[in-house]
């Protein structure tokens, strides 16, 4: 979430800085140890991923995997599981636009609009975080039950039958994803909103914008940073996760995070779990990156 | 007329809590005049200026423009535009969509052919595709005014709008803004706390102070015959000596002050009677070594200099009068020869037409009052 | 009735705000409403008409739950400690030096925040398992420095481009050395920016469920907990401690972000 907190690094203040000679190997002795751990357990198990991905589908762990560049697994698991994939990217997507639609007017609430109230809206904004996020998920359960006042509520509308349900729908794991995951589009709209100059927004009603003149032309183009950082920081995680499917939903509900989940843990297959791992991780990375150059900001990095 | 546009403030109060920033005050602009509004940071000018253009809404009062009340209107509805204090430009645009954006916001489409004109007017054409980022401070201020220029308004509001220039660069753009009000006509309603500035460029200045008007009037008119001591020292500097009138001869009225005697035009006068302060600006004051031949009608202070200091175009000195109180004296440096020094017994005189008289409410005491004109020392 | 309308007009981003704000909230009353009421069946999810303290009076009556919360504690602590250490380090080195190989590095730390968490879980699984190391305790606390690691590195970063290098430049023509600089002057203002990463971190590795999942074995935490008592029915007494560890959260980041407001305002903070 603190990805858009950091304003871009100012060059200007570190050129001005009297050159420090003696100091070469300082960053490189500061970095180590971070950069060990990273490489050790980031960079090495997703070489190990991609490795792993391309073994003879037939070993076991007791029998041991041969590495036989099967690219025919990445073939096999696509072919098996495309559904899955596309729900994720469905869910995922239809929750980032609810969580911006909603997410929107509480930062720009906090940022322009509360006052001194405004530190504590931001704690408030976070405080789901202080509650598991299992326990919260599954207070969904509550609320969403068949014998709840919002079932009854839904099935009051028209055009819903009487016996209609919320849980265990794709509605249900959809508004579980936004709830889960809305704070992470709330805190870098909010960073940028608050960094929104007034004196913009008067200058724009002084040139005869009206309020949504005002939203479309300057507001929100001035604010796109947040806006990125927001959607990327809520898509990501939301097209990984497996637990709003499975606590919420059925297995018709399933996304890709819950095969690989089934896979690694339950099927134990680690050729194909591994190349679906490998497969969403590329996919979002391609994403994220020709997201980041559409969207022309590459200060959320 | 049925077609004036002046811009009327009637009676307008804005308090913000328990502070009084804007106190019933009252004022007219007249139509296609450049009128500024002269006051230290806080006196309440910027908040005026913000009521006007619809960024505030006066507690109390009428705003009107023409025959038309604006007093709630929202911005975008008044046709009025601001040059923001440093710019206020949208970052994200170029220079060309900055002037556009209010064209644009009332429906216009054809705009390129007047942001072209405009940009002419400031001298800018060329840079219609630039950022602000990539325009100096001077440029930018360009921008700021042709974005507003470019709507027609009736009325033009400028907040400081020189304050971030450096010293020549804000003389430039002073003869500029001069030149440009002229060509377009329209009114400016110019917020500043520089007096130069405000006594170079306006037709009509008004001095604020704590939420009130002082004084208006045409420059000249509020430096030479200031209405009291705030204006008196606000705008340039005045030596204020305690005094009470004594009689009258003639067109002058006689004053007795610390023990001497001093005359003054009683049409310079803003009181004839009873205790008053006697006002004379220190580059009107002449410096003489005693038992030099001085005008046997000039009103005369002796004193010791206590401080020289050589500013170039003339020499500002310090003297302490016998009463104790400190008077300055600006002299031109004309004539060749050094400045005298400190310690010097001179005697100071000047011609009594140059005094002026303001009113000393009984309470006041004899300590002469000070202001500081420019608390944050940002005036040249 | 005009003055009305235009307080609508002006308010109304905060009216909706709020609502979402509430939306933010429920489901946290739902859990304190599950902690005070019996269920009318194990496996129940809805509200009974059963109000009662019991599970308040006896929050760790419920097997395994104490050991549960002992275990994820441990596991936040260690691992936000060297996750702070680390990523504060590398904060610097990114925020303060300009050397070859630095977008590299920036590149590095901002992967595992766009890797979805179930496969940074699973590749390292997939490491431990091929290296055939054991699973427990080690492995869940080197998982959580991953993915704490960059949080706290963007957090610190953040506060040092915040800082005025000016101030630094006058300690130094104040006659401070390079190292009583750091240690007088830039530490004490970046501490609140590496206090703040290292609260995020605790609560990013308390909640965790996913990477855990993955490379816990037969070790317990909170979640894990939760997930496995989910399919059985849950006890009522993990709300309870969902609830109390809710309410202590809450009041101390207020305590701390009001103290901090005030410092700030009175001149002594760099925001």
């Amino acid at each position: 979430m603190g990805a858009t907190a950091a304003p871009p690094p100012d060059d200007r203040s570190t050129v001005e800085r009297p050159p420090r000679t003696r100091r070469r190997g300082l960053p490189f002795l500061l970095l180590l140890p971070g950069g060990l751990w990273l490489l050790l357990f980031f960079v090495v198990p997703s070489v190990q991923l991609a490795a792993t991905s391309l073994y003879d589908r037939s070993g076991s762990l007791e029998t041991g995997y041969r590495q036989a560049f099967a690219f025919g697994n990445y073939v096999d698991a696509v072919a098996e599981y495309w559904p899955h994939l596309l729900r994720s990217a469905g869910y995922a997507g239809i929750a980032t636009v609810i969580c911006l639609l909603l997410g929107y007017p509480l930062a720009y609430a906090i940022a322009q609009k509360a006052g001194r109230w405004r530190t504590l809206l931001l704690v408030c904004v976070i405080a789901p975080f202080f509650t598991t996020f299992l326990l919260r998920t599954l207070a969904w359960k509550s609320i969403l039950s068949d014998n709840g006042p919002v079932v009854a509520l839904w099935r009051a509308l028209p055009f819903v039958p009487d016996d209609a349900r919320l849980l265990a729908t794709p509605v249900a794991v959809v508004a579980g994803l936004v709830y889960n995951f809305l704070p992470f589009m709330v805190l870098p709209l909010y960073a940028s909103l608050e960094r929104l100059d007034r004196r913009m927004l008067e200058a724009s009603r002084d040139l005869y914008a009206r309020p949504v003149a005002t939203f479309r032309r300057v507001t929100l183009p001035l604010s796109m940073p947040g806006v990125v950082a927001g959607t990327l920081l809520t898509f990501i995680p939301a097209t990984g996760d497996y637990i709003n499917a499975e606590l919420l939903g059925t297995p018709n509900q399933y996304m890709i995070g819950n095969v690989i989940d089934s896979a690694f843990l339950v099927r134990l297959d680690y050729p194909q779990a591994a190349a679906l791992s490998f497969l969403l991780m590329a996919t979002i990375l391609v994403m994220v990156f020709s997201y980041l150059r559409a969207a022309g900001t590459e200060e959320v990095v | 007329m049925a077609d004036t546009a002046d811009l009327v403030l009637d009676h307008v109060t804005k308090r913000f809590g328990s502070f009084t920033a804007v106190d019933d005050l009252s004022l007219t602009v007249p139509q296609g005049s450049f009128f500024a509004l002269l006051g230290a940071s806080g006196c309440g000018k910027t908040t005026t200026l913000r009521t006007v253009a619809g960024l505030e809404e006066p507690t109390s009062g009428e705003i009107r423009l023409g025959d038309k009340v604006i007093t709630h209107l929202r911005p975008y509805r008044r046709p009025v535009n601001t040059v923001f204090q440093s710019y206020a430009l949208f970052p994200h645009l170029t220079v060309a969509d900055n002037i556009a954006f209010g064209l644009r916001r009332r429906g216009i489409r054809k705009v390129a052919p007047k942001v072209g004109e405009m940009l002419e007017l400031v001298q800018l054409a060329g840079f219609e595709r630039r950022k602000p980022a990539q325009l100096s401070g001077g440029q930018q201020q360009r921008v700021a005014l042709a974005r507003a220029l470019v709507n027609e308004p009736k009325v033009l509001l400028l907040d400081e709008p020189l304050g971030a220039l450096d010293l020549k660069l804000r003389r430039q753009m002073q003869i500029e803004l001069k030149r440009i009000q002229t060509e377009v006509g329209s009114t400016f309603l110019h917020v500043t706390h520089d007096q130069d500035e405000a006594m170079w460029m306006a037709d009509t200045v008004a001095v604020m102070n704590k939420g009130r008007i002082e004084q208006l009037g045409a420059p000249t008119e509020i430096y030479e015959f200031p209405a009291n001591p705030f204006v008196s020292n606000f705008l340039g500097q005045s030596n204020l000596f305690a005094a009470e009138v004594s009689g009258r001869s003639g067109d002058d009225l006689l004053l007795a002050a610390h023990g001497e005697r001093f005359a003054a035009p009683a049409a310079r006068a803003r009181a004839t009677g009873g205790p008053v302060w006697l006002g004379i600006r220190p580059e009107k004051v002449r410096l003489a070594l005693p038992g030099e031949q001085v005008p046997p009608q000039h009103n005369q202070v002796r004193g010791v200099l206590t401080d020289t200091c050589y500013a170039g175009v003339s020499t500002e000195y310090l003297l302490r009068t016998p009463w104790g109180q400190e008077m300055s004296v600006f002299s031109a440096n004309a004539m060749a020869g050094e400045p005298m020094v400190p310690g010097t017994e001179v005697v100071a005189h000047w011609y009594p037409a140059h005094s002026f008289v303001l009113d000393r409410p009984d309470g006041a005491g004899e300590e002469a009052p000070r202001y500081t004109a420019d608390p944050l020392g940002v005036a040249p | 009735m005009y003055r009305f309308w235009r307080w609508v007009a002006d308010h109304w981003v905060l009216v909706i705000g709020l609502i979402v704000l509430a939306y933010l909230f429920l489901p946290i009353v739902v859990v304190f409403l599950l902690s005070v009421n019996r269920p009318a069946s194990r496996l129940s999810y809805d509200l009974s008409a059963q109000w009662t303290l019991e599970y308040w009076l006896d929050p760790f009556g419920s097997a395994g739950i104490a050991d549960a919360l002992r275990v994820s504690i441990g596991i936040a602590l260690v691992a936000t400690l060297i996750a702070t250490v680390l990523g504060t380090l590398m904060a610097f080195a990114l925020a303060r030096h300009r050397f070859r190989g630095r977008g590299t590095a920036n590149a590095l730390v901002f992967l595992p925040m766009a890797t979805p968490e179930v496969v940074l879980g699973s590749s390292l699984l997939a490491l431990f398992v091929m290296l055939r190391v054991p699973l427990g305790f080690w492995t869940v606390v080197i998982a959580h420095v991953l993915f704490c690691l960059s949080f706290v590195v963007v957090t610190v970063k953040a506060r040092l481009a915040g800082l005025d290098p000016r101030l630094q430049e006058a300690a130094m023509d104040l006659y401070a050395t390079e190292w009583q600089t750091f240690r007088r002057v830039t530490l004490p203002l970046v501490l609140p920016g590496i206090a703040a990463a290292a609260l995020l971190s605790l609560s990013l590795s308390f909640d965790d469920f996913i990477i855990t999942n993955f490379n816990s074995g037969t070790t317990v935490t909170f979640p894990m907990f939760v997930w496995g008592a989910a399919q059985r029915g849950i006890p009522r007494e993990v709300n309870v401690i969902g609830s109390a560890v809710f309410v202590l959260a809450f009041v101390l980041v207020l305590v701390t972000q009001l103290r901090g407001r005030g410092q700030a305002r009175r001149g002594t903070g760099v925001s």
